[in-house]
């Protein structure tokens, strides 16, 4: 006698015996989004970069034409605008890598395992505490009578003021976390045998960090520097809160979507971004850095 | 190492944490600061601006308009971030690697290019308004990834053989699922949603391109009020409370996530 098993389990077993269709139908939802919403649109975006805008009415004219790029490259007030950017992100960068180190170094193998996950939820705590809110606290103390200035006025010393110096503090302060939370991580999963080893060996402090800890740490540092350059590279509003009057490729996209209402140029300035990522991506990815995310 | 080396090493990790927490606690300050030009060092305090806070209705609206935006885009990228972690860590097959640069890239490309993206796809490609569903829909897209590391994660801790006895016990896929996999992935599953509304809840460069006029969440509401002098007391008070509320989910998602997740669970 076999008993009729529910509709349930039948389902259970023709599943359990077709794992493609399980693979197929795991990842149908999350490619649809992802691949046609998302790559879609960054699709559309590139598309939308060689169009133009009717200079009378304000509409997207869809006709093909290099114009934009030409703007883009020839005109030396973009040309500046990138090289800023660029700049401004590197720097951010390497700040944030220096800063991080140390700090990530003595957190994976100064502290002890209780201190470390206390420290881990010191680090992320601001990190979460909202982006705004810690550019509108630079906003304050880089001000003229904010604390920076009075920190620095007995050694008569004055604050750098807003400009491009306090957008690179700024962004720094604001992509530390990333950066540390990545190289913590990585230096935590360093053994620390092969730091002995190469001290039993006879290396000095400096020798065993150039030679042994910073070739094993360099995938976690550069999954760090993935967040702080691209976060750099699209930034406009911490510019536009501490920045003073000089502008990133993010505020020449913002504007043109707003006030110029020129969205194809827009498309073309936010695809100079996208290339950079793609090409830092792509030479990253042979380290390993991205498993390291 | 050098006993040098340890005091310089500590001596760094404070100097750190003491410029990371510094200007967050002269936000603190500042919102019972009673000089509303914030100069320092504060002369003397009151709670004035936080009476005022808690009953200015444009906040309170935005507050609102954040919370629904984060709560959706949190479902949605649960759900697809659960499968995309599936399918990811159980199967091995064509295309896996791209499919998990796939996943990363709307965090890994900077806001505004996800932002511009979108905003043209719903409006010149779609010829959608914008409103607040398309921001969920933006949201979702990059909270996704922290639900995606977060489960993958615990797939990756909890291995396969606890499911195998289930079904070698009789169980088939859907009972093993409910009884078996789903409760070892029930505090991943949270803490991959805190951080999920955590990050939307803090995202205003997205938001600004993908939310339709006249609509506000709480980061945007704080950036139109941050230039207005008179409005300056007021944005230190939902500052400050955004400071305080932030730790919340951190240290539950922390906890939940035991710690499996290599990034700290920061994504």
């Amino acid at each position: 006698m076999t008993a009729v098993s529910p509709p349930s389990r039948r389902a259970s077993a023709f599943f359990f015996r077709k794992p493609k269709l399980r693979l197929g139908i795991l990842l149908s939802a999350p490619l649809l989004w992802l691949g046609l919403a998302y790559l879609g649109a960054l699709a559309a975006l590139f598309i939308t970069a060689f169009w133009s805008t009717d200079v009378f009415t304000g509409k997207v004219v869809t006709d093909w034409s290099f114009d934009n790029f030409v703007t883009l490259f020839t005109d030396s007030v973009y040309r500046t605008i990138t090289l800023r950017t660029v700049g401004i992100a590197l720097l951010v960068t390497v700040i944030d890598a220096v800063i991080a180190f140390p700090m990530a170094f003595a957190m994976a193998k100064l502290a002890s395992p209780r201190a470390q996950r206390i420290l881990v939820i010191a680090v992320m705590t601001p990190l979460w505490a909202s982006y705004l809110v810690k550019a509108y606290a630079w906003r304050t103390l880089l001000s003229g009578n904010g604390a920076i200035s009075w920190l620095l006025s007995p050694f008569g010393l004055s604050g750098p003021g807003y400009g491009v110096a306090a957008t690179v503090i700024t962004l720094s302060y604001l992509w530390l976390p990333y950066m540390i939370l990545p190289i913590y991580a990585g230096l935590e999963r360093l053994p620390d045998s092969l730091v002995d080893a190469s001290g039993d060996l006879g290396a000095k402090s400096f020798r065993t960090f150039r030679s042994v800890i910073l070739p094993l740490a360099f995938p976690a540092i550069v999954a760090g520097s993935i967040f702080t350059f691209s976060l750099s590279l699209g930034d406009y509003i911490a510019v536009k809160i501490v920045g003073g009057t000089s502008q990133m490729l993010g505020n020449v996209v913002y504007d043109n979507i707003g006030a110029a209402n020129n969205l194809p140029f827009a498309a073309t300035v936010a695809i100079v971004p996208v290339v950079i990522m793609l090409v830092y991506l792509a030479v990253v990815r042979r380290t390993g850095a991205l498993n390291n995310l | 190492m050098s006993k040098t080396g340890r005091v310089v090493l500590w001596t760094a990790l404070g100097v750190g944490f003491a410029v990371i927490y510094f200007p967050l606690l002269v936000v603190l300050l500042n919102s019972v600061n009673s000089d509303t030009t914030f100069g320092w060092p504060p002369k003397s305090f009151t709670l004035e601006w936080w009476g005022r806070a808690v009953t200015n209705a444009g906040a309170l609206h935005a507050l609102w308009t954040s919370i629904e935006a984060g709560v959706a885009a949190t479902a949605i990228a649960l759900v697809l971030g659960t499968m995309a972690a599936f399918a990811l860590q159980r199967y091995r097959f064509f295309g896996r690697d791209s499919i998990s640069l796939l996943i990363i890239l709307p965090i890994a490309l900077p806001g505004i290019v996800t932002g511009i993206a979108l905003n043209n796809a719903f409006r010149t490609i779609l010829g959608i308004d914008l409103g607040l569903l398309t921001a969920i829909i933006a949201h979702a897209t990059f909270c996704i990834v922290v639900v995606f590391n977060n489960v993958v994660a615990r797939l990756r801790r909890m291995g396969g053989n606890l499911e195998e006895a289930s079904m070698d016990l009789g169980a088939d896929g859907i009972t093993t699922f409910r009884l078996v996999t789903f409760p070892m992935l029930r505090s991943a599953l949270l803490a991959g949603g805190l951080l999920a509304f955590a990050l939307s809840f803090d995202e205003i460069i997205v938001t600004t391109f993908t939310l339709g006029t006249g609509m506000e969440t709480l980061p945007i509401w704080i950036y139109d009020n941050l230039f207005r002098p008179n409005q300056a007391p007021v944005v230190n008070v939902v500052a400050a409370v955004l400071i305080i509320v932030s730790t919340v989910p951190v240290y539950f998602a922390q906890k939940l996530s035991g710690g499996d997740s290599s990034s700290g669970g920061r994504i």
